[in-house]
């Protein structure tokens, strides 16, 4: 495989930047469709981010499923809807000295907890070098997802079966 | 860095471009003439002999038309748009591989820009990211008729592509890789290894239920709603003039080539030949073209018209030199999986063209129901059948 150290860390900066500043411009644009094409820069760069873990499947899971499928579907409906109305209400509430608190007591908390436990934290090696040479990433995937975590993962599909079932009775009147 | 790879890599991204580009323009070339020999008329005639020059002059003129931007549109959305379109369109061209492992010069090389080993992703990935240039291009305009049209191109997309992936699925199941390089190198053999009859279950459902979502996924007759002109004017879009309509068309037919490839690779065994060398395959394009040359001399001697007393023979030596090139050692080597390639994907190419000069276009609700109601159970019991005979026969 061939990595470049200065090339990994330009890169992973560049991803950061684009993950989080996507985020930002998610929750401050005033049009909602700018909103939405926000976050999809934002998951472009979770998705770079992924690759750069060498982690080759998730990365086109996550373009595929939710840039090409979610996000889609997010920006189908908020074209619907009539936009003219949101743009021109005040877009954040005036509670600052609340809001301030809160997230400095969350940070606080996460903050403690993570200098706590710090010595159980390591960064996670890229896929490459764990897996023995000639073992790809999607096929060990495949395997843990089938086996070791089959049940978690046929509960989670049976959640999302019983949420399409659920909006399809509450959206149709007669089925 | 290897600096031999560089330059190999370059010299083939110029080759693949070129060759791309030239192809997009006399695809549009070719179809308007299937349809007019359809429809018994000659098509494009006046611009060179048999219209040949007609994509030049076609490009001339988007070229030089005005480039209009309508006001009270989103501006950068609507600038962004024609750009989203026509890039993803053309990048999934880089993992489609045209042909085996070859030595230039004393250096190997892949016919393939580059294998990636989530070759079939990555494909599916690009093309579900290209949903967004027609659907930005529709919202930004500030039209109605364009909106309307992006929001059903969206709907119509979403739709097919999961009957899409599920087809695409089974014979990946039977292949065991997501490269497309290995994918071609597993149908090794004859027409019986290749994934549409080989396997526990050949895959001929999957197949055609591929090629009707790549129907639906190019905006193609019957499916081409998004810009059904006598409802929605030209659909999404109505309001791009000059170069940015072009990248527009452009895209389709690059997003039809793609698909014809994808069919190409997963189903009819890629750049293989239909029947093993040591029985003659490899003398089929000499022959073909040698015959085409033939003909072509010889309706050029007993021409009706004055032009054609011209333009035929010359033709007729022309097929004739090919025919040649084909059968010379040195270039047959990586001449034949390409012609191989080319003639399967074309051959689907010719099928787009054929249904658009066959079939009316779909009502919207009937599109609707024909996906979620027929196309999709029908490929999820392909999938599963296909699944269940590879568990029992592996």
């Amino acid at each position: 495989m061939l990595t470049n150290p200065v090339l990994d860390t330009v890169l992973f900066y560049l991803f950061a930047l684009l993950v989080l500043g996507g985020g930002i411009l998610t929750i401050t644009r005033h049009n909602a469709v700018h909103s939405a094409i926000s976050l999809i820069v934002s998951l472009l760069g979770v998705a770079g981010l992924y690759l750069l873990q060498q982690a080759e499947f998730l990365f086109a899971v996550q373009i595929i499923l939710y840039i090409g499928g979610i996000m889609l579907l997010f920006l189908f409906v908020i074209m619907l809807v009539n936009l003219d109305q949101a743009a021109k209400e005040r877009q954040f509430n005036r509670q600052w000295l609340i809001a301030l608190a809160a997230v400095a007591a969350v940070g606080a908390e996460v903050a403690i907890f993570i200098y706590k436990g710090k010595d159980s934290f390591h960064i996670a090696e890229s896929a490459a070098n764990i897996l023995a040479p000639g073992v790809k990433n999607t096929e060990v995937l495949a395997d843990s997802l089938f086996s070791e975590y089959l049940l978690p993962f046929e509960i989670a599909s049976l959640l999302l079966l019983v949420a399409v079932v659920g909006s399809v009775v509450m959206a149709k009147k007669r089925i | 860095m290897d600096l031999t790879f560089v330059v190999i890599s370059l010299i083939k991204i110029l080759v693949v471009f070129a060759v791309l580009m030239t192809t997009l323009a006399y695809l549009q070339w070719v179809e308007r003439k299937v349809i007019a020999h359809i429809q018994v008329r000659p098509g494009p005639y006046r611009v060179g002999p048999h219209g040949l020059l007609q994509p030049l002059a076609d490009v001339i003129k988007l070229l030089t038309k005005e480039d209009l931007v309508p006001p009270y549109v989103n501006k950068a959305l609507y600038l962004a748009a024609p750009f989203l379109a026509i890039t993803m369109a053309l990048l999934s061209i880089s993992v489609i591989p045209f042909g085996p492992e070859i030595t230039v010069f004393g250096h190997q090389t892949l016919m393939q820009l580059t294998d990636l080993n989530i070759g079939v992703l990555f494909v599916l990935a690009v093309s579900s990211l290209g949903v967004y240039g027609i659907a930005l291009a529709g919202w930004s305009s500030n039209n109605k008729y364009a909106l309307i049209g992006g929001l059903r191109s969206s709907a119509q997309m979403i739709s097919y592509e999961l009957p899409m992936s599920l087809a695409i699925a089974a014979p990946l199941l039977i292949s065991n890789t997501l490269s497309l390089h290995d994918l071609v190198m597993r149908q090794e053999g004859s027409i019986l290894s290749w994934n549409l009859l080989h396997g526990p279950f050949p895959q001929i459902f999957s197949f055609i239920i591929f090629l009707i979502a790549a129907f639906a996924e190019t905006n193609r007759v019957p499916f081409d709603l998004p810009e059904a002109e006598n409802e929605l004017v030209a659909g999404f879009h109505t309001e791009y003039s000059s170069m940015k309509f072009a990248s527009f068309f452009m895209a389709e037919y690059a997003n039809m080539i793609t698909v014809s490839s994808m069919a190409t690779l997963l189903f009819l065994g890629g750049w293989m030949a239909p029947w093993p060398e040591k029985y003659g395959s490899s003398f089929v394009p000499a022959v073909i073209f040698a015959f085409a040359g033939v003909v072509a001399l010889y309706h050029g001697m007993h021409a009706a018209r004055r032009r054609d007393k011209k333009t035929l023979p010359v033709f007729g030596i022309i097929f004739l030199l090919i025919a040649v090139v084909f059968v010379l050692p040195i270039t047959q080597i990586w001449l034949i999986p390409l012609f191989w390639f080319c003639a399967k994907t074309g051959a689907i190419l010719f099928t787009f063209m054929w249904v658009r000069g066959t079939l009316p276009r779909f009502r919207y609700d009937q599109l609707m129901g024909f996906t979620w109601k027929f196309l999709f159970p029908v490929a999820i019991l392909n999938l599963l059948v296909t699944g269940f005979l590879v568990a029992w026969f592996s």
